[in-house]
């Protein structure tokens, strides 16, 4: 890889000040920016470590009942929190393998927005708020397709903010290689509404499934979308799995998510 | 260059690196400590899977500088005292846990984190523990069962000897 100069800023106001330098990029816990640096896929002449900065950690409830999780949280104290809801325990404990979740973090994940990766199918899926340095971003507006979202350039996710279900549930289909979701489907029941977001199978990124939303406000049981079926046309289509295989496994996972929302 | 000062195995080390030196090249090839090893540099096989500030990472997947001021255990700090084989190491040699033994720092190290966390942990517990850990020689067996009999647990349930 190319070298760089390192700064590990201990502030939110210095890393935003870091990374004004030319060329700058953000490094969270690396889990997907050193491989790609090394692949020199990325070469950035400045990287800024967030793992230093204290008040990006940590996850905690909010008055309104919310639950705000730092962008620089690990998922794996995400996953051992008692604060966290089924179906985000669930997806946290899943990423990867257990010293991949020992760095990685969830502001990393949402940054990068990998088609394939499960934070931005809870985040979709909840209808979260990413909160950056500069401003507060819902999920239906942060992704924005494959690798692209509404971050501006040295814009940092500081936190962010989950409504929670009263039920909810994460399916993922592995690819056995990666661990990344072949196909993953997060659904959160508010009561009176149902959210459905699917990951790993879009060309677009992470996406809203609105008829087996609507199919489940409806009716909220697996049976309810047994006769619904999603276009494959912009379904991915690799090594792993064709087009048509991604999206019989979109309809699969809803329902199993469906049956298994705690 | 910068600085970089980190306690490895209970030693105060430091050392000057680039932003780019990766912490197992650090620990390989300025302290020598040969033991983390290096399988793929892709952050897939955890042959050199570490401690750092007592939980498992991957050394290839974070930079030497991160590591600056923390707590690092390689597979050099694991025997006991007197340099006999601590318990997971030597439930390894007498399951038969290890062929050519390219993992073997991996796997102890990822098992240790384990039972430090569940002590007694089921089967699938530790194959799902072990998931980012790839031995290319045993078939997983004996070291399942090596790490099941380091937490003091019957083994006659894990099938190939
Ligand atoms: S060498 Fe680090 S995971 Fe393979
Ligand atoms: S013993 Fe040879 S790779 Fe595991």
């Amino acid at each position: 890889m190319y070298n760089f100069e390192f700064k590990q800023p201990k502030t939110i106001s210095d890393a935003v000040n870091a990374l004004e330098s030319d060329d700058a990029q953000a490094l969270g816990g690396g889990q997907t920016l050193i491989p790609t640096m090394k692949q020199r896929l990325a070469s950035p002449s400045t990287l800024v470590s967030l793992t230093a900065i204290s008040e990006m950690k940590g996850i905690c409830k909010n008055d309104d009942g919310s639950i705000s999780i730092g962008g620089g949280t690990t998922h794996a104290d995400v996953a051992c929190h008692s604060d966290i809801f089924f179906g985000l325990k669930t997806l946290a404990e899943n990423i990867g393998d257990a010293a991949v979740r020992n760095r990685g973090t969830i502001g990393g994940s949402l940054a990068n927005n990998d088609p394939a990766a499960c934070y931005p199918a809870a985040a979709l899926s909840v209808g979260a708020t990413i909160v950056t340095n500069s401003r507060e971003i819902s999920a239906d507006d942060f992704f924005q397709g494959m690798f692209d979202t509404a971050l501006e350039e040295g814009e940092i996710i500081v936190s962010v903010k989950f409504p929670v279900p009263s039920s909810s549930s994460y399916q993922k289909f592995v690819q056995p290689a990666s661990r990344f979701a072949m196909v993953g489907v997060f659904l959160s029941n508010f009561g009176n509404e149902t959210r459905v977001a699917v990951t790993g199978a879009s060309e677009g990124g992470v996406f809203r499934w609105c008829e087996a939303e609507a199919a489940l406000n409806e009716d909220f049981s697996d049976g309810s979308i047994k006769d619904l079926s999603i276009d494959h046309k912009d379904m991915i289509n690799d090594i792993h799995a064709s087009k048509e295989y991604r999206a019989h496994l979109v309809k699969v996972m809803t329902k199993r998510a469906v049956a298994n929302a705690s | 260059m910068s600085n970089v000062t980190m306690t490895v195995n209970g030693k105060t080390v430091s050392g000057s690196v680039e932003g780019r030196t990766l912490l197992v090249e650090f620990i390989r090839n300025d302290l020598h400590l040969t033991g983390t090893h290096v399988g793929c540099d892709t952050s897939q096989c955890g042959a050199c899977a570490i401690h750092v500030d007592g939980k498992l990472v991957k050394a290839c997947t974070m930079f030497a500088l991160e590591a600056n001021g923390a707590e690092v255990s390689t597979i050099e700090g694991q025997a006991n005292g007197d340099g006999s084989l601590n318990v997971i190491q030597q439930a390894f040699k007498d399951h038969h846990g290890l062929q050519c033994g390219f993992c073997t720092p991996g796997m102890v190290m990822a098992a240790s984190a384990l039972l430090k966390t569940n002590p007694k942990p089921s089967e699938l517990e530790i194959r799902e523990h072990l998931e980012g850990n790839i031995c290319r020689c045993t078939g997983y067996h004996n070291i399942v069962k090596a790490v099941l009999a380091a937490s003091g647990q019957d083994v006659s349930s894990i099938a190939a000897e």
